[in-house]
C-alpha cells in the first residue's frame, strides 16, 4: 500500500488535534515543594499529608469549604443537646470506603477513638481532649459527648487530622490510604510523584477530573522550569516569589494571590536568658522593619501582622501599631534593660525562603540597634529536632500555618516557652465559651495580651502565590487549610 | 626574548596577573569597599550596573562589587588555611613515608591516606559540616583533609627517588639521621613540586569553599562568599542574571588564574623542562 507524504502528514495532524480540540482535559499535575512524609494525616503533622489527600481521598463528619467556613461532610445534620454538651450527628446515606466496606456510626467511634488514644501519634490531639465518649446510636447516628460545651467542635472535626478511617484499613493508611473521598488512591512514586484517580463509586458529587498527580519539586529553579515546560500544569504554593512578575505576563498562566493560615513569626524563646526581659522583646519588634522583610524576602507578597492572627479573619484587630519600626525606641529600651549593645543571640533558620532571606534582612536590622546575631541556616529535621523539640535558639523565623492556632500560646511548654497565666485562663474559658459575640470579644483580648506581651516578632501573614494554566478553574484562592482540594477543579477547553 | 621566555608569558604572566587582581581585591576590602557588605538598602534591590554600583546590586540591595571583594577575602582565607593543613600534615608524612621506605610505617602512612583519599572529596566535607555544623572553620577543616593525601603522595614519590642518589648517601655517611636527611636535603629539593602542586590545590580549595557555600555549609551569612551569592541569585537568573553572572565569571576567572600560574610555574621551576627548550 503507498500513501503519499502529504496525506500521510494530513492524517497524523487529525489524530493529534482530534483528540484534544473536543473535550477539555480531565487529568491534572500539581506542584508541591515537599513530599508527604506518609498518607496518614492522624498520624502526622507535616503539611504535605493534607495537601494531598485532604478532601480528595479522605474525609471528617465536617470539612473547611474554599472560604474556611465548615460544610457538613460525611455527617449530613447535627443537633446539639445537654446545654452543648451532646452533639448528635445524622451521616450520610450510601456511603463506602474505596474497598467496598460501608461506612458507619461504628468507622466515627473508632477514628475518635483511635485519635484519642493514649498511643495515638495524631498531631492535633488537643482537638479531641474535650470528647469524653462517641456513642453509637445506630448505623447512621452517632453521638459525641463533651466534658464542657464546645464552641470549637464542628471546626475542630473539620481538620485533617480529624478524618474518618475505616478500622480494617487505618493501620495501612500511611502507604495505602482508604477513604470515602472522590478519588482513591492510585500510585506513590517516592521522590517524584502521587497519583490519585476518580472514585467512580462516590457518595457525592460527581468531580470532573479523572486523574490528579502531585508531583514534588522542592528546587525553586526546578519549578519554574517544569511549570514554562508544561510538565506541571499549577503550583497552589509556588516557592519561589521572585519569578511571579514572570509567570505573571506569560499569557500561558494565572497569578492568583490569596490568603493563608500561615503566621510568620520571630520566635523568641521566651526562657532563654536575654529574651525573659520584656524590653528586650520589644526592643527587638521595634527595631524590625516588617515591610523591608515582605518587600526583601517575599518580593512584596505578604500581609504585615501585629499579633498572631490571621487579617482575614472577622476577629482580627490590626495590631502593628504596638511594634512600630522605631529604631530609637529600641535602643532605648536595651538601654532600659541594660544590655546595652552587649546582646548575642543565636538565629536559627530553617529552609524556606521567608526564613533564610527574612533571616538575613533581620540579623541586619538588629545589628543597627545593637543586636548581634549569629545565623545557622538549618534543615528541617534540624529543626525539628533542635528548636522545636530541644528549645535550643534564641531567635527563628517560622510560619505556623494552622488555622486559629492563637492557642498555641496557652501551652506552656511549647517551644517559645511563653508563659501567661492570664492567657491560659482566657483561652481555656474561650474553648467553653458559644456565644459568638464573646468569642469575638475573647479572640481580640488573646490577640491584644501576646502583642503586648512582645512574645514574638510577629511579622507578615504568608501569602498564598498560586501559580496555574489560565484554562484551570476551581482551585482554591485561599488557603484556610492545609490542603489542595481538587472536588471543584476542572478544564475549560 | 628567548624562545623559553615567550612561552613563559603565555601562561605565567596572564595567570599571575589574574592572581594578584583577585588578591589585590581582596587586601584593598580591608581597608575599603565602595559600600558596606552588611548593610541591606532593600529598596536599592536588584540594581543591573550602573555609575554608582559598577556591578549592580543583589536582592538585599547590597553592592556586587563589594560583596565579591570581601567575598575573595573568605575564599582566599578558607583555600589557604586548608592548602596549609594538607601541606603541614602531608609534607611530613610523606617524608617520613620515604625515609621508612617499604617498611611497615611506610605502608601504615599510605594505606592510610589511600582511604581518605578513595573518598569523593565533596563528600568528605559534606560529612564534617553534617556532623560539626556549617561555617568557615568547619570548611576549612574538611577542605584541608582532602589535601593531606595528596601532598603526603607526592612528597613521597619525590623523596623516594632522592634517597638513592649520592648526595643523600654523603648526608648518611656524614652522621645525619633520617629526620635530618629529610628537611635538610631532601625537602629544598622537592619544594618547586610542592609550590606548583599548591597552586593547583589552591585553585581546587577556592573551586571546594565556593561548592560548599553552594549548598549551605560554607561562611554564614553575613559573611560574603561566592558561592552563596550564586546560591541566592539561582532563581533570580531570569529576573536579574547578573546576580549570578558575576560572582560565577569571578569564580571561574580566579581558578583559570591559579591553574595559569601553576602551570607557569611548574614551567619555569622544573629544571628539566628549562633544560629542554
Amino acid at each position: 500500500m503507498i500513501i503519499d507524504k502529504r496525506s500521510f502528514t494530513a492524517l497524523l495532524l487529525a489524530a493529534a488535534f482530534s483528540g484534544s480540540a473536543l473535550a477539555a482535559k480531565t487529568d491534572i499535575t500539581l506542584g508541591m515543594a515537599l513530599e508527604p512524609p506518609n498518607l496518614d494525616p492522624t498520624g502526622g503533622a507535616a503539611a504535605a499529608i493534607d495537601e494531598v489527600v485532604y478532601a480528595n481521598i479522605f474525609e471528617g463528619l465536617t470539612r473547611f469549604k474554599a472560604d474556611g467556613s465548615v460544610h457538613p461532610a460525611l455527617a449530613s445534620e447535627w443537633s446539639i443537646e445537654n446545654e452543648g454538651k451532646r452533639y448528635v450527628f445524622t451521616l450520610q446515606s450510601g456511603v463506602k470506603f474505596h474497598d467496598g466496606a460501608d461506612f458507619t456510626a461504628d468507622d466515627v467511634k473508632f477514628s475518635i477513638e483511635r485519635a484519642k488514644a493514649d498511643d495515638s501519634t495524631n498531631a492535633q490531639k488537643g482537638l479531641f481532649e474535650n470528647i469524653t465518649s462517641v456513642e453509637v446510636i445506630d448505623d447512621a447516628t452517632v453521638a459525641i459527648d463533651l466534658e464542657t460545651p464546645d464552641g470549637n467542635l464542628l471546626f475542630n472535626l473539620a481538620w485533617g487530622d480529624a478524618i474518618i478511617l475505616d478500622s480494617e484499613s487505618a493501620d495501612n493508611a500511611a502507604t495505602a490510604p482508604i477513604g470515602t473521598g472522590p478519588f482513591t488512591f492510585s500510585n506513590w512514586v517516592q521522590g517524584d510523584r502521587i497519583e490519585i484517580e476518580k472514585n467512580p463509586d462516590y457518595w457525592g458529587e460527581a468531580v470532573a477530573l479523572e486523574k490528579a498527580t502531585f508531583k514534588f519539586i522542592s528546587d525553586p529553579t526546578a519549578a519554574f522550569a517544569s511549570l514554562m515546560a508544561g510538565d506541571v500544569d499549577a503550583f497552589p504554593n509556588y516557592p519561589a516569589p521572585e519569578n511571579l512578575v514572570q509567570l505573571e505576563a506569560d499569557p500561558r498562566f494565572k497569578v492568583v494571590v490569596g490568603t493563608t493560615e500561615g503566621e510568620t513569626i520571630l520566635s523568641m524563646n521566651n526562657k532563654s536568658e536575654a529574651l525573659a526581659d520584656v524590653r528586650v522583646r520589644q526592643a527587638i519588634a521595634h527595631a524590625i522593619d516588617r515591610q523591608a522583610i515582605v518587600d526583601g524576602a517575599m518580593f512584596g507578597y505578604g500581609t504585615p501582622i501585629g499579633s498572631h492572627f490571621a487579617p482575614h479573619h472577622p476577629s482580627y484587630i490590626d495590631l502593628t501599631g504596638n511594634s512600630t519600626f522605631d529604631q530609637d525606641k529600641a535602643r532605648a529600651l536595651l538601654k532600659e534593660a541594660g544590655v546595652e549593645g552587649d546582646i548575642s543571640l543565636s538565629l536559627k533558620l530553617p529552609p524556606p525562603a521567608y526564613a533564610r532571606r527574612g533571616g538575613e534582612i533581620i540579623a541586619a536590622q538588629l545589628r543597627e540597634v545593637g543586636i548581634e546575631t549569629t545565623i545557622e541556616n538549618v534543615e528541617w529535621a534540624q529543626w525539628l529536632e533542635q528548636v522545636f523539640k530541644g528549645k535550643d535558639f534564641d531567635l527563628t523565623i517560622v510560619s505556623h500555618t494552622e488555622p486559629l492556632d492563637i492557642g498555641i500560646y496557652a501551652r506552656d511548654d511549647y517551644y517559645f516557652q511563653y508563659n501567661n497565666p492570664n492567657f491560659n485562663e482566657l483561652m481555656a474559658a474561650f474553648s467553653k465559651e458559644i456565644d459568638i459575640e464573646q468569642r469575638d470579644i475573647m479572640l481580640k483580648q488573646a490577640q491584644t495580651i501576646i502583642s503586648e506581651d512582645y512574645v514574638n516578632g510577629f511579622l507578615f501573614q504568608l501569602a498564598k502565590t498560586g501559580v496555574a494554566n489560565t484554562k484551570i478553574n476551581g482551585l482554591w484562592e485561599n488557603q484556610p487549610t492545609q490542603a489542595n482540594d481538587l472536588t471543584g477543579v476542572s478544564w475549560s477547553d | 626574548m628567548s624562545v623559553a621566555a615567550s612561552s613563559r608569558f603565555k601562561t605565567l604572566l596572564p595567570g599571575a596577573f589574574l592572581v594578584l587582581v583577585f588578591f589585590g581585591a581582596a587586601l584593598i576590602s580591608f581597608f575599603y569597599t565602595p559600600f558596606d557588605v552588611e548593610t541591606l538598602n532593600i529598596k536599592n534591590r536588584m540594581l543591573t550596573p550602573n555609575a554608582v554600583n559598577w556591578l549592580g546590586t543583589d536582592h538585599f540591595g547590597r553592592d556586587i562589587l563589594s560583596m565579591l571583594m570581601v567575598g575573595a577575602r573568605t575564599s582566599i582565607a578558607v583555600a589557604f588555611i586548608a592548602v596549609g593543613i594538607g601541606v603541614l600534615f602531608g609534607v611530613p608524612l610523606g617524608l617520613l613515608a620515604a625515609s621508612y621506605r617499604g617498611r611497615w610505617a611506610d605502608e601504615f602512612i599510605m594505606r592510610g591516606n589511600d582511604l581518605v583519599f578513595a573518598f569523593p572529596a565533596l563528600l568528605i566535607a559534606i560529612m564534617i559540616t553534617a556532623v560539626f555544623g556549617p561555617g568557615a572553620v568547619n570548611a576549612i577543616i574538611a577542605i584541608g583533609i582532602f589535601n593531606v593525601p595528596v601532598f603526603a603522595r607526592l612528597t613521597r614519590g619525590a623523596s623516594l627517588s632522592l634517597w638513592n642518589r649520592e648526595f643523600i648517601m654523603a648526608a648518611r655517611v656524614a652522621g645525619k639521621g633520617s629526620a635530618r636527611i629529610s628537611f635538610e636535603h631532601i625537602l629544598p629539593n622537592i619544594l618547586n613540586l610542592l609550590i606548583v602542586q599548591s597552586t593547583i590545590q589552591f585553585s581546587l580549595g577556592i573551586l571546594a569553599e565556593a561548592g560548599l557555600s553552594y549548598v549551605g555549609l560554607g561562611a554564614q551569612p553575613p559573611t560574603p562568599s561566592w558561592g552563596r551569592m550564586l546560591a541566592d541569585s539561582q532563581t533570580l537568573t531570569t529576573v536579574a542574571p547578573h546576580l549570578a553572572l558575576f560572582p560565577g565569571m569571578v569564580i571561574v576567572l580566579t581558578v583559570l588564574g591559579l591553574n595559569l600560574l601553576g602551570d607557569g610555574l611548574r614551567d619555569w621551576l622544573d629544571p628539566r623542562l628549562r633544560r629542554e627548550r
